[in-house]
């Protein structure tokens, strides 16, 4: 895709980071050694892109080019080397799908299917209501608890086509399902029930999956 | 079948608490200034006499690895960078240490990164994993507040810091450079080695880059001595080794194994075995996306370890074992990897940018059969001139999936394409 495509043509005319921000960026700075603050560059994006309802404007750019020290390209050539990081706006819930062979041979399709029929869109597109994005993406690394749907932060396993539509469900209403699987397992031990570590099961399960 | 005893992630399903006083329970952090104690050059030793292969894909000697730091720091400080940009289809046992036991891959770090003389380690975690890195950050958090990490880092004398860095979504900082680049700082698109990064790495300084799982299992190992690790498994393939079994089968799942293990009972003991029985199955890709598939006949006697599997021209790779039943359209499975390498292919060398475009859209038309006999020792003959032309492995990643779909499933290509010239035969004669 053509730069000029990945870039919204509508801008904000400035770009300031919050107060509470511009701490974790000295926060984020120090991690690195004295002199390779460019290091920071994909942290600070990414604190942009949350700040920026989910996309950052070119203004950020520019900004963070200047906070670190960086020529304004190179900053640009990140932001557009890296996938997650968007550089136009996207709905309020943005749908990562993952299709990659793992997750397409436990029915990413059917997934897919039932996030188009509610909403008509393809990969890359926004739904007319403006509150749903599609994006296709490449494996998420939970291939055991496939296929995932990755909302904004959070991974949804083990869908089929009713548990996505419940999924949607509950997006549509604000109140999303508990993260995780949708089948209720804890983890990565098998469906049936685990096959190890049952003599060290705890009587009553610990800590929930986050 | 591997007793619960031997397991070194006891916590990996998430049934206990992952945080500090959890893994104090589970053994973790136990006395890690005595394992120190040991000294640099004896902690490598130890990790070289257990036997332990990286667990990233590449299965190199880990202690070998380490010992190849300088003994002396001079000018510039040695770096620890642990690589968790899990991102090799099939493959999400990273993913779990992090969430369910982060603390042993914290104390791995303390421990490996003083045996290699580092002060610090740089944990690069892939971006989609942001409610692990959460979980990582409050693990970090608290092991500095008890004195586990920073100054004298669990009274052992060693100051060390963890830092987290998240990545943001690119296959190829999985890639040791390419993740250095990123670090860094840039795009991540691999250096060419030599200079290799434990002479020059993050920075310019000597840097050792290890998979999570890797440095997670080095305390256990130094815990209960490289015997026991080394009488687990098989000579020169020794330990234990988190095995992620996805696709057709019956219960997909993440398991802790002996290494070795034949892969027939790791699919039947643990995962519920192949969909619809054993002779359902059609092929498996043992080691992650990367590595060649295997079809039925292959599979029957398979163990699963770094030796046997290259013999069979595959590889254990990061055992993530992907299971395809008969129903799979094994041509559209290679494909859709193909698709993967394309969109992943940084760029920089021209035999991977233009040949995994290239090789993908030549696999859609095979998935059709809308080819010639002939084209498919093309598409061949192009797999070889891309693998082993390039900066990195991604090349050699996009051609090897491609050589096991020819070598074990031609007579399938052959049949699409003869079906789609009948078609093509009767439609021009309407």
């Amino acid at each position: 895709m053509s730069i000029e495509a990945r870039i919204a043509d509508e801008q904000p005319e400035t770009f300031k980071f919050s107060a509470e921000n511009e701490k974790e960026i000295k926060r984020i700075v120090a991690k690195y050694p004295k002199g390779r603050q460019a290091s920071a560059v994909m942290p600070l994006l990414d604190l942009a892109q949350r700040q920026h309802d989910n996309w950052i404007p070119m203004k950020a750019i520019e900004l963070i080019a200047r906070k670190l020290d960086m020529a304004e390209i190179r900053v640009l050539e990140v932001a557009t080397f890296y996938t997650m990081f968007n550089l136009k706006p996207v709905g309020k819930y943005f749908l990562q799908a993952c299709t990659t062979t793992p997750c397409w041979l436990r029915g990413s399709d059917e997934m897919m299917r039932c996030i188009k029929d509610r909403y008509a869109i393809a990969s890359g597109e926004t739904s007319e209501c403006g509150r749903f994005s599609l994006l296709e993406v490449e494996c998420l690394g939970a291939c055991v608890n496939a296929p995932i749907l990755q909302v904004n932060d959070d991974f949804y396993e083990d869908l089929d086509y009713a548990s996505t539509a419940a999924l949607l469900d509950s997006l549509e209403a604000d109140a999303p399902l508990p993260v995780g699987s949708v089948m209720g397992r804890s983890g990565s031990e098998a469906t049936g029930g685990a096959t190890s570590l049952a003599t060290l099961k705890p009587k009553q399960s610990g800590v929930a999956n986050a | 079948m591997l007793k619960d005893a031997d397991r070194i992630f006891t916590n990996i399903y998430g049934w206990g608490d992952a945080g500090l006083t959890g893994a104090r329970k589970r053994g973790d952090w136990s006395n890690t200034a005595k394992l120190i104690k040991l000294g640099h050059d004896e902690i490598v030793e130890r990790i070289k006499a257990s036997g332990l292969r990286g667990r990233g894909g590449a299965g190199f000697p880990t202690g070998l690895k380490w010992s190849f730091m300088p003994k002396e720091v001079k000018d510039r400080p040695h770096y620890l960078v642990v690589n968790a940009d899990e991102s090799e289809p099939g493959t999400c046992k990273d993913r779990d240490i992090i969430r369910h036991e982060p603390h042993k891959l914290l104390e791995g770090c303390v421990v490996a990164g003083f045996a290699m003389r580092a002060h610090a380690a740089y944990i690069y975690i892939r971006g989609e994993f942001v409610n692990e890195a959460r979980r990582l950050q409050a693990a970090i958090d608290e092991a500095y507040d008890a004195g586990l990490l920073g100054k004298n880092a669990a009274k052992s004398g060693w100051d060390f810091d963890i830092y987290l860095h998240r990545g943001a979504g690119a296959y190829i900082c999985g890639e040791e450079t390419a993740l250095l680049e990123s670090l860094e700082g840039k795009k991540g698109q691999p250096r060419l080695k030599p200079p290799f990064p434990a002479g020059v790495g993050l920075y310019g300084c000597p840097t050792t880059v290890n998979n999570v799982e890797s440095i997670a299992v080095a305390p256990t190992i130094l815990r209960r001595g490289a015997d026991w690790f080394a009488g687990l498994g098989k000579e020169n393939n020794t330990g234990t080794k988190l095995f992620c079994i996805s696709g057709h089968v019956n219960n997909p799942c993440n398991v802790e194994e002996e290494m070795g293990i034949p892969l027939r009972e790791l699919l039947e003991k643990h995962a519920g075995g192949v969909r619809g029985g054993w002779d359902n199955l059609l092929a498996v890709i043992p080691g992650g996306s990367s590595t060649p598939l295997m079809p039925r006949d292959v599979c029957n006697d398979m163990t699963m370890d770094f030796d046997a599997l290259r013999a069979a021209g595959t590889g254990l790779g990061t055992a993530g074992v992907i299971v395809m039943d008969r129903n799979t359209d094994i041509v559209k499975a290679i494909a859709r990897l193909s698709y993967f390498y394309k969109h992943e292919s940084c760029g920089q060398c021209t035999p991977c940018r233009e040949g995994t475009g290239w090789m993908w859209r030549m696999m859609e038309r095979l998935v059709r059969g809308e080819a010639e006999s002939h084209e498919i020792d093309t598409l061949e003959q192009v797999t070889r001139q891309i693998e082993g032309h390039t900066i990195c492995a991604l090349g050699d990643a996009a051609a090897w999936p491609i050589q096991g779909l020819i070598k074990h499933f031609r007579p399938e290509i052959e049949r699409r394409i003869a079906a789609r010239h009948a078609v093509d035969a009767v439609n021009a004669a309407e």
